[in-house]
């Protein structure tokens, strides 16, 4: 067996082989330009190492393309709610309000937009937009939260955890991306744009008297009423005071309260607990 | 506090300064100046066995304690500001604002505390801030110099991500950074409703603003006496 051989019989098990290979192109270089001094013993060894630099990225490309996908659906989850909210009429005050739901959701879709150029850059393929029920009835439209494009208190608080929820997924992946240069900061580029609209949302809603909020989180107080119990594990986990097995609380003798300490860091949620979160949005 | 104020006037109109851009030649040049005029600066705090300063000025460290070494340098300069902002309060501040900007401190408080445990004896030494420059008494130059510190907060942990090289040092950083971005935008609103991420700050992607370290401790070093010698800083 010759290493063609060996090479197209990979192919056919993965067509794009010989692209993989050919974008690699300085692993097949330095293969060719060490093969004259190789012994035929030691072939195998080289080979080896020529695929690993062929797959060597693809291995961590699918966790990526993951990351990046899990994202493009929390956005279209955004994008199309704010979107929603804009095309009701009488929903959201004229003026200042509808201008800045607005402008957020031009930021919503331009990170749909801009997820999807980078997973089709990346070699993916963008998932479809869900079919979403903002009432979170999976479906029925008649769900626990009905009122949401008919009641702006309702609105609002559905806007707060989405965006709130949004921080802590984004947060909850940074993992994912170390090390991954561009790509990791273009996640941190879009994790604080949703820090700045869970903040003004926040202000919103004070600004409306639809509840007691601070434009940071305060524990795991969600301040959404009578729709805590809906949204509580967009919550649950904030009220964390201890980082890297440091406790906050009066750090340094600086009097810091739990308060403070909860409200001064921002906690992930994984993966899974987001997606229990937003499973009753979607339908399909 | 530690936070002294001194009255050094070396840097003129610190505040347009950090509003527009900072280029590389300019931050050479500024660094030159910097090191002949705050040579004499150091007080005797800064010879301690935990800090490792050179006729280069105070050295950041090695791998990831350089990056946490320049949050906690940022860390030091929003808390010492908003300690002043909050212990001489600008003319008409309500009592909303009172109240949220003196969670702010709280929070820029803890997360200095918190870079200076987390390091322990890799932490820099406390660094000698100079806001000469902000007048304390008027609400729009104080409003306007916090969004040039929170902007520059969180562009400067979203330009410092990709140099981290561990999980937890990033999730810690990713966990700092929406809490800036949270004041950032309340700040903005204060200044004017609606500007919480706008254009100036958030480009057509919907991107917010990433700023290599070394240009944000340009940016910074406006404020801070001590001399940082930033040779160890991602450039």
């Amino acid at each position: 067996m010759n290493i063609n051989d060996i090479i197209s019989s990979v192919s056919e098990h993965d067509p794009e082989i010989y692209g993989r290979l050919d974008t690699r192109r300085q692993a097949m270089r330095s293969f060719a330009g060490i093969g004259k001094k190789l012994t035929l013993a030691s072939i195998p060894l080289a080979l080896s190492a020529m695929f690993q630099k062929a797959y060597g990225q693809t291995t961590t490309t699918p966790a990526i393309l993951d990351t990046f996908n899990f994202a493009l659906t929390l956005e279209y989850l955004e994008y199309r709610f704010y979107q929603k909210a804009v095309d009701t009429t009488n929903l959201i005050p004229l003026g200042a309000q509808l201008t800045a739901i607005t402008s957020i959701r031009n930021n919503e879709q331009a990170h749909v937009n801009f997820l999807k150029a980078t997973i089709t850059k990346l070699g993916g393929t963008p998932v479809a937009e869900p079919t979403f029920d903002y009432s979170a009835g999976k479906g029925s439209g008649n769900g626990p939260l009905k009122a949401v494009f008919t009641d702006y208190a309702t609105f609002l608080a559905v806007a707060q955890t989405f965006e709130d929820t949004g921080v802590r997924a984004y947060k909850g992946q940074a993992g994912n991306l170390l090390g991954q240069g561009d790509l990791l900061e273009a996640a941190l580029n879009i994790h604080s744009v949703e820090g700045r609209h869970a903040s003004h949302i926040r202000q919103m809603r004070k600004l409306n008297n639809f509840g007691t909020v601070k434009p940071w989180i305060t524990g795991n107080d969600p301040g959404v009423g009578s729709a805590n119990s809906l949204v509580q594990p967009s919550y649950d986990g904030e009220d964390n005071t201890v980082q890297a097995g440091v406790s906050i609380v009066n750090i340094g003798g600086k009097g810091t309260s739990a308060t403070a300490a909860s409200e001064s860091f921002d906690e992930p949620l994984t993966k899974s607990q987001v997606l229990a979160i937003v499973n009753p949005f979607i339908v399909s | 506090m530690k936070e002294t104020q001194k009255n050094e006037t070396m840097v003129s109109d610190n505040f347009s300064f950090m509003q527009k851009g900072f280029h590389r030649r300019e931050f050479i040049r500024y660094s030159g100046l910097a090191g002949a005029a705050i040579a004499t600066g150091l007080t005797l705090d800064a010879c301690s066995k935990d800090t490792s300063i050179s006729s280069n000025g105070v050295n950041f460290g090695t791998g990831d304690y350089v990056i946490l070494n320049f949050a906690y340098a940022l860390e030091q300069l929003e808390a010492a500001f908003y300690t002043k902002l909050i212990s001489s309060p600008y003319s008409g501040m309500s009592a909303a604002e009172l109240t949220l900007l003196t969670d702010v401190r709280d929070h820029e408080i803890a997360h200095r505390e918190f870079f200076k445990a987390a390091l322990g004896s890799n932490a820099i030494q406390d660094l000698t801030i100079n806001f000469a420059s902000i007048d304390f008494t008027s609400r729009d130059n104080v409003l306007n110099a916090a969004k040039s510190f929170e902007d520059l907060g969180v562009s400067a942990y979203n330009g410092a991500g990709r140099y981290i090289k561990d999980a937890n040092y990033l999730t810690l950083a990713g966990k700092i950074v929406s809490v800036e971005a949270r004041h950032a935008a309340y700040i903005r609103d204060l200044i004017s409703n609606g500007s919480f991420a706008d254009s100036s700050v958030i480009d057509a992607n919907g991107l917010d603003t990433s700023r290599k370290p070394s240009v944000v401790i340009a940016m910074a070093s406006a404020y801070i006496t001590t001399k940082l010698d930033a040779s160890t800083l991602p450039a």
